[in-house]
């Protein structure tokens, strides 16, 4: 199925361009027209088709779901529903208030923040179609772990100290849900306003992670990569962690650097955690989260998910 | 009428201001067009995800940027 893309990058680094293969530049081209037109059709294709089959999962309903149960069970509930609830990250802050207003614990409120941007549908599929579906599983179930084992850990250490005193003050509404249009028209229009708005958003991100994966691709050798970056370097794996936080693209974006790094024979586990840093921890979503939490209390949270994901390498290193 | 777009300054939120104002003036609804950024006030409407609008202080629309046709019936609706 995703032959013709390679076909297709083929024929214009080879064909059109004339471009000698096995060359540095022509491994480059070829590496981006490929990725490129893959990502790009993937990424049309997923949001138009889970556009019109959304399920009317608001972050409404999910709050619904999660007040009022025990706090063992909410947890996996928060990142479940999180990998399935699209929200934008503009709306981190309302959402962490209404959460907490309506007696969501704040370890699931965190758990659901976090699960939400690092594992979506058009993440999933464009791993799977980038590099292989057990990739793919493995990210999606270390996701689900690690963002539960960060809620447990901001209930087991009482972060709600650090939230903001506005927070439990402020008047919350009762809130209006708007009721979505169902018709099949209404489905078709939904899911293209969908994949124009998403689209619009984060091709900037995914077209400069597939420039910089072209360009690790094509221009860095394998041996740098053997030198810096191997299993048996201990710091590798604590420096792409720490390297993600600063960093910040969506998901789809990281994508093709992962992709890139695998390639050149870096470990999966330093691959992995190297992604899910970029995109669960980003300092824009620290800066927003500032409003309702202390920095304490941030850093202390940043801190949990940053240790987590670098035992995470440690492991899938010593282990895959 | 009184129409606030409820958001904490997101592009979303600025393109659905946008919209309702130019909507307005091409029905020629005498409408303000106010957006709110602050989190309380936002709050107090109950939003969680933006951008929000309400008209008249009621909450008419949350979660995302509306289409054209809500917008229109918004604006014929209350007129």
């Amino acid at each position: 199925m995703f032959i013709v893309f390679e076909q297709l990058a083929d024929l214009v680094a080879f064909r059109l361009l004339g471009l000698v293969e096995g060359t540095r530049l022509a491994d480059a081209v070829h590496f981006f027209v490929e990725d490129v037109s893959k990502i790009f059709v993937l990424l049309v294709a997923v949001i138009f088709l889970v556009g019109l089959f959304r399920s009317v999962l608001t972050p409404e309903r999910v709050r619904g779901y999660l007040s009022g149960r025990s706090r063992g069970a909410t947890y996996g509930m928060a990142v479940g529903l999180g990998a399935v609830t699209p929200f934008c990250s503009c709306s981190s802050v309302p959402l962490f208030i209404g959460f907490l207003k309506s007696g969501v614990p704040m370890g699931a409120t965190m758990a659901f923040l976090v699960a939400s941007p690092m594992i979506n549908e058009v993440a999933v599929v464009v791993l799977a179609g980038v590099v292989g579906w057990e990739l793919a599983l493995l990210y999606i179930a270390t996701g689900l772990a690690v963002g539960m084992l960060g809620g447990w850990l901001t209930d087991r250490f009482h972060l709600e100290r650090f939230v903001q005193d506005f927070v439990w003050q402020v008047r919350t509404g009762q809130s209006a849900e708007s009721v979505p249009d169902t018709s099949l028209a209404g489905r078709v229009r939904f899911a293209w306003s969908e994949v124009r708005d998403i689209v619009g958003r984060i091709w900037i991100y995914v077209l400069i992670g597939i420039g910089i994966g072209a360009g690790l691709h094509g221009f860095v050798p394998q041996e740098v990569f053997a030198k810096y970056a191997s299993a048996d370097n201990l710091l590798a794996v604590p420096a792409a962690v720490l390297a993600g936080i600063p960093l910040y693209a969506n998901a789809t974006g990281v994508i093709p650097v992962v992709e890139a790094l695998l390639g050149k024979g870096v470990p999966i586990g330093t691959a992995l955690v190297l992604m899910m840093s970029v995109v669960a921890l980003s300092l824009p979503e620290f800066i927003m989260l500032r409003q309702v939490i202390t920095v304490r209390g941030l850093a202390a949270f940043a801190g949990f998910m940053a240790t987590a994901f670098i035992a995470v390498g440690y492991l899938f290193n010593a282990i895959l | 009428m009184d129409i606030k777009v409820l958001g904490p300054g997101c592009k979303k939120c600025g393109q659905t201001e946008e919209m309702i104002r130019s909507k307005a003036s091409e029905l020629s609804v005498d409408a303000t067009v106010e957006k709110v950024t602050d989190t309380a006030t936002i709050m107090e409407y109950g939003v969680m995800s933006t951008p929000a609008v309400a008209i008249d202080g009621k909450l008419v629309h949350s979660g995302g940027k509306p289409s054209e046709r809500d917008i229109e019936g918004w604006l014929t609706q209350g007129a």
